[in-house]
């Protein structure tokens, strides 16, 4: 049951939430807002490169339907009608992706950004888009990535850099980089990320977004091409907390066509937000409403090597003692050994999971002079379909994957992976400091977003880039970027650029996790200056 | 926090052309052979900074290789909806229309490559 003490959402017209509720309602209709919305992505798109393909027609088509289900009074059923979502090109969209058996499907392709798979055309579609597609959203295009999401910057893209709506001479982040860029610049309301080791969190930092990598299992991975699996998950960026609340509910749950997806209960919006449901269901758990336990990370805060990190997390935690939130401090000593960890495990996984680019049944196949044979065929499509990163990290994970390192890269790891989730289950628990925390919070990124060509050349300062957020895909907890401010440079000449702060929450409690997030988007109140 | 890149070490000895070779053929990955002297650098840097893990004491810590607390579980030993096999067919680079090609599996030496 809900109750009243439950936040409402203020009304903002450009939220998924209001879209979908005067679709609905019929004071708009979804064949001219997705017409906006395409608008919009041609005029701003040249200048940032955020997306890869765009289905204007399909887009359009399964528009104009949505709006005569709604018209013929069956909208109950559409949570997200008319929303125009946007999905990072590493997430199967198939000719089956129609809200309608008697449209057509969308039919795109499912690239990468890699050479590997420039001209592959998914069969099927994965899982959580069939859901939002089946909740009424309209999806308008794909979005570039770091190839194989594999990168902090957007810049590891067969298919070119994305640039940072906020200064274009500045990184995205990555590697969701397109589809952080699509929200930022407003081209649609929501966007599908993924997220191994930052690739959500990180770009919604730097756009002044809120990301969301839930708890791992919460959303199926079906459909998502592999990076590292027992690290990877789906997840939303959005302007707003509702707004990721709205679109959990709707892509998470079990599917039987990933075993790893969690048979427990789903995720409701309604646990958090009052009036938010898509499947106008009641509450199941009490609603957490505060005052909360904020854990803080004092070393990551101490730490923090930029002055508007500090100030944003400084104004974070005055903005949780004026609501009456407990601040307490605790210590994650093996975070410092995450990024060593994370280096370990994610190219270890990648190194099997990209075995299955071999230039047989789909994807790039190398020429081959007359004498060559299968081995030469694997090896130089290999060399040649994957970009730089990809070499990079398949190479590294193959060198601790071997004999004679397993046991000192793997399996060292694999160690230090159970020691950092035990530390941030410590802190959960209140075992060493006996309050238990509803929330971590800490830096999401080191700094701002960097200049463009600023880390390419040295691969350890980029993955240093991922330093606060790795050790949460090691633990398989749920995460959240919130928007907390933006740099001040005393040139006037610079566009400012946003700055984020990361919550933790427990695994699978999403809900104590958006509402202290939500509380927080409140307390805050961060009134964007306009984008450029 | 240590989000210095460089503090641990001082530019480690690059792996040699020769262990290079080594993972690009586990990998199965042909590179132009001036690709491989850059390459063994930056995996020796990456090398040098994971090496920290040696250093801590993990003593009796368990493994942690997934986080998933499902138990496996089975599909209902029932035919369903599956991709047809001309779609699949439809997908590799290289195809007689039935099946799908590829180059000579033994080579020149008469041997598996």
């Amino acid at each position: 049951m809900t109750t009243p003490t439950l936040p409402t959402i203020p009304p903002n017209p450009d939220s998924a939430i209001a879209i979908a509720r005067d679709v609905r309602a019929r004071t708009r209709t979804a064949h001219s807002i997705t017409r906006e919305s395409l608008d919009r992505l041609h005029a701003i798109n040249p200048a940032i490169n955020a997306f890869a393909q765009t289905f204007a027609d399909t887009a359009l088509a399964h528009a104009k339907w949505i709006d005569e289900q709604c018209a013929a009074s069956h909208a109950a059923h559409l949570p997200l009608a008319g929303v125009p979502i946007a999905i990072k090109d590493n997430i199967c969209i198939g000719p089956d992706a129609t809200p309608s058996p008697t449209l057509p499907g969308i039919a795109g392709k499912t690239t990468c950004a890699s050479r590997m798979l420039e001209h592959y055309k998914s069969p099927f579609t994965a899982t959580a888009v069939s859901r939002l597609i089946r909740a009424g959203a309209i999806i308008i295009g794909k979005t570039n990535l770091d190839e194989f999401a594999m990168g902090s910057s957007g810049e590891n893209s067969a298919f070119g850099v994305t640039r940072n709506p906020w200064n274009h001479a500045h990184v995205p982040g990555g590697s969701s980089s397109g589809s952080a860029a699509a929200v930022a610049a407003r081209i649609c309301p929501v966007a599908l990320g993924s997220d191994t080791g930052g690739s959500i969190r990180q770009p919604a930092a730097f756009c002044g977004l809120v990301g969301l990598k839930p708890t791992y299992g919460r959303i199926s991975r079906y459909g998502l091409v592999a990076y590292a699996s027992s690290l990877d998950q789906i997840g939303p960026l959005t302007t707003n907390v509702a707004d990721a609340a709205l679109i959990l509910e709707i892509i998470n749950g079990q599917d039987l066509h990933d075993a790893t997806s969690s048979s427990r209960a789903p995720f409701l919006a309604s646990n958090v937000f009052e009036s938010i449901s898509a499947n106008a269901t009641t509450s199941s758990s009490p609603p957490h409403i505060g005052p909360f336990r904020i854990g803080v990370v004092r070393k990551a805060i101490d730490a923090a090597n930029h002055p508007a990190v500090t100030q944003a997390l400084h104004r974070t935690i005055a903005a949780f003692k004026a609501r009456g939130d407990t601040i307490i401090d605790i210590d994650l000593p093996m975070l410092d050994a995450a990024i060593a960890a994370y280096y370990v495990v994610a190219p270890a996984e990648a190194a099997s999971n990209l075995a299955r680019f071999d230039g047989v049944r789909y994807g790039y196949r190398a020429t081959l002079a007359p004498n060559e044979g299968l081995e030469t065929m694997y090896a130089r499509s290999r060399g040649q379909g994957f970009g730089p990163e990809v070499l990079r990290r398949i190479m590294l994970g193959t060198h601790v994957l071997s004999s004679g390192y397993y046991d000192a890269y793997y399996i060292t790891a694999s160690k230090a992976r159970r020691a950092i989730l035990n530390d941030f289950n410590a802190a959960f628990e209140g075992i060493n400091t006996n309050f238990a925390c509803d929330v971590i919070l800490m830096p999401t990124t080191p700094g701002p977003a960097f200049a463009i060509g600023s880390k390419t050349t040295d691969p350890m300062a980029m993955y240093l880039e991922d330093i606060y957020t790795v050790a949460i895909n090691l633990a398989g907890l749920p995460a959240i970027n919130i928007p907390a401010g933006f740099t001040n440079y005393a040139d006037q000449e610079t566009q400012p650029l946003p700055v984020g702060v990361q919550l933790v929450g427990r695994a699978f409690d999403e809900s104590r996790l958006l509402a202290v997030a939500h509380a927080l988007e409140s307390a805050l109140n961060i009134k964007p200056p306009q984008l450029p | 926090m240590d989000t210095t890149p460089h503090q641990s070490h001082s530019s480690p000895s690059p792996l040699t052309p020769d262990e290079v070779r080594r993972i690009t053929r586990l990998a199965r990955i042909e590179l132009p052979e001036a690709r491989l002297a850059p390459l063994g650098q930056d995996l020796a840097t990456i090398v040098a900074y994971v090496n920290r893990l040696r250093a801590l004491n993990l003593e009796g810590v368990e493994p942690l290789t997934h986080v998933a607390d499902e138990t496996n579980r089975l599909a209902a030993d029932e035919p369903g909806p599956t991709l047809s096999t001309q779609t699949l067919i439809d997908m590799a680079p290289e195809s007689d229309g039935l099946f799908v090609k590829v180059p000579k599996v033994l080579d020149d030496q008469g041997g598996g490559a």
